[in-house]
This record gives structure tokens, sequence and C-alpha cells, in this order.
């Protein structure tokens, strides 16, 4: 019986991935579309902020959005009602967001005509961390229902952070949502990494967000 | 749970290199896991055996070296090994966002059978264990299995 022989590799599982999403950055820099990955548990309220933020941003910039989910296009339904641009990626049973699929769904879109794009992810704080769609940043919502340790739960999700969103601020007195201990916790698995509290039901905090929006998109067409 | 996607991606970038490397099978996969790479390794484990079923790994051993998360801290001037599910230097307690290691998620190598068997070690050499042999398509390893 020959001995097998060693064959020296060295290459990422998701290297595809990654390359594709490289090239998908370079189209977006290349017509000055600013990306937004949205990360979060189902049901964190990634949709309810995304139609506020379409809303308010959508009277100064064109502004679009690919929303990602395993079945329905009840969001796609939702945010369409923004006035601007929404297609639905269902991704059949797939709990993640890759490349290819937003490089399909963008099929016929000129970005040249857009300021700024939000791509919602499935809703799940672990698959989609190691896939690269192409952004310029990354956003982690943690809804005050969810509880301040999530962080430590799913450290992942928030090391790849560019900007954590606290949700649902209106209910923190309700479930008792500790600020400093999220804060801190925050802190310990990404520290320096901003935050904004915010309730898109009572518009608290959305202000806070846009200007973080605002900076990114101004900063990453330098 | 995406170990099958996973699975699936790492089972095709081995495919494309054993044929390259002209192997007709895959003997093994060394694969490093970061403690950060959000795999859990026994669901890729679990995964594996089903996404190299008809391939030329559907025989082939995955060998998992973890790594675990090692992050630079400032204040110490060095890289840290911080305590399980901890970010903070094990030393002076700084939290650190730089990870210098522990989101790998790569194919370090592979083991093909050195050499095209003669006819009498066919029957006995690395691949001889596939079933692979009966069907269409497999003489020349370059069957293609859709993907």
């Amino acid at each position: 019986m020959s001995t097998p022989r060693l064959l020296e590799i060295r290459q990422g599982v998701l290297s595809k991935n990654d390359r594709l999403a490289a090239e998908l950055r370079q189209r977006f820099h290349a017509a000055g579309v600013f990306v937004v990955n949205l990360l979060s548990s189902p049901g964190a309220g990634k949709t309810r902020l995304l139609e506020e933020t379409l809303r308010r941003m959508g009277t100064d910039l064109r502004v679009a959005a690919l929303v990602g989910d395993l079945a329905t296009d009840n969001d796609a339904l939702r945010l369409a009602r923004s006035g601007a641009p929404v297609r639905q990626i269902q991704t059949g049973d797939m709990c993640h967001l890759e490349a290819h699929l937003v490089e399909q769904h963008l099929d016929g879109w000129n970005l040249d005509d857009l300021d700024v794009l939000f791509i919602e992810n499935v809703g799940n704080l672990v698959c989609p961390t190691g896939y690269d769609l192409g952004e310029a940043a990354r956003a982690v919502l943690l809804s005050v229902t969810e509880g301040e340790d999530k962080p430590l739960k799913y450290p992942g999700a928030f090391v790849s952070a560019d900007c954590v969103v606290v949700t649902k601020m209106d209910l923190a007195e309700a479930v008792e949502f500790d600020q400093r201990a999220a804060e801190a916790n925050i802190a310990s698995v990404h520290p320096g990494v901003p935050i904004v509290y915010t309730s898109a039901r009572t518009g608290a905090g959305l202000d806070a967000w846009m200007e973080w929006l605002e900076h990114h998109r101004c900063s990453s067409h330098r | 749970m995406h170990e099958l996607s996973i699975a699936l991606n790492l089972v095709e970038i081995v495919e494309e290199a054993a044929r390259r490397a002209g192997a007709e099978c895959v003997v093994a996969v060394h694969l490093r896991l970061g403690a950060m790479s959000g795999v859990v390794r026994e669901a890729l484990e679990f995964c594996f055996p089903l996404a190299a079923q008809d391939t030329l790994l559907a025989d082939a051993r995955l060998e998992i070296e973890m790594v675990p998360l090692v992050l630079a801290c400032e204040p110490c001037g060095r890289e840290v090994r911080p305590a399980k599910g901890s970010f903070r230097c094990p030393f002076c307690g700084t939290p650190s966002a730089q990870i210098c290691q522990g989101r790998e998620l790569e194919v370090s190598g592979i083991e093909v059978p050195d050499s095209e068997p003669t006819v009498e070690e066919a029957e006995t050499s690395a691949c001889s264990g596939s079933e692979m042999d009966d069907r269409p398509g497999t003489a020349d390893g370059k069957r293609d299995v859709g993907r």
C-alpha cells in the first residue's frame, strides 16, 4: 500500500465567498454606494429600524435595501412602503446570506443610481458572521428584550461589528434592561465599538444612528 | 447551523486541489479551525461525510486542528491567550479587540495517494475502500460531481 503524500494548500474554506465579496466591495466603491450589513438575532428589530432609517434617509439620499429571510417576502413588503427599492432574498433553508446571493439580487439595479444600500441579513447571530458580503460597515443589533449578556453568548457577531445598535429602548424599563451591564458586556468583547441606543417606535436615538451612518458614509468615500 | 454549507465549500476546495494534483481520491483533509470561527467542530464533523458523499473525498478522514484565540494586549505589549469565553488579557485584565489568531477556517493541507497504483496495488491502495470504482466516470478520476 502506498503511503499518502501531503499537499500543502493553506486556503480559506470561505475563500470563494471572500473573493466575490471583494469584487462586490470594489463595485460598490466605484459606484459610490455605501453598503451596510445588518445582523441580529430573529426579532431584534432589524426591519423596524430599517423602515425608519429608509424613511428618514430617503429624503436626502437614494437608498435601497436587500432583505434576507428563509421564507416569505413580508419584510420586503414592509420596507417597500418607505418608497425605496427593496428586494427580498429568500434563502430557502440557509441561515445566512452569501456574497453570490447579494450579487444575483443586484441584477437590474444600476448602482450609480444609489447612495446607500442596506443588506438585512437573516436573523441569526452565529452563521452570518463569517460571510463577507462586500459591505463597508457592519451593524449588529441587540434588543433590550434579549438580555444584557447576549454579547458574551455570541461574541463572534459583536467582535465583527462596526457599530452596535441597541433597539427597543422604549421597552427597557418594562424588561428591567441594565444599560450599564450591557455596555460593559459589549465593551468586554469589543472595546471601543460605538453603541447607539434607539427606539424605532418613539424615534429616540435615531438621530445618533443616522449620524453614525452619515459619518461612515462620508469617510468610506475618501 | 451553517456547518453543512461550510462542509460543502470545504469539499469543493479540496476536490479542486486534488484534481490539480492529479489525485484520484483524497485520504485526509487537514483543517485549522479557530475558536472564534463560528463553526461548531462536532457539527462540521457530522456534516463532512454527508458533503463528501460521491466525491473524491468519499473516504477521506477529516483532521481538525483547533486554533485557540490569541489577542494583542497593548498595555502588556504582547500576544496573550485569554481564558475561555473571555476577551481580556489574563495578565493585566484589559479587554482587547485585536484578534491575532482564532478566526481560522482554513484547509492547511490534504493527503492523497502517493502515485498511480499499479494493478497489483490497486486492490489495496488508499482509494480501494471507496465504492467509486463501480460508478460511471470514476476510472480516470475526473468524474464531475455537479457542484
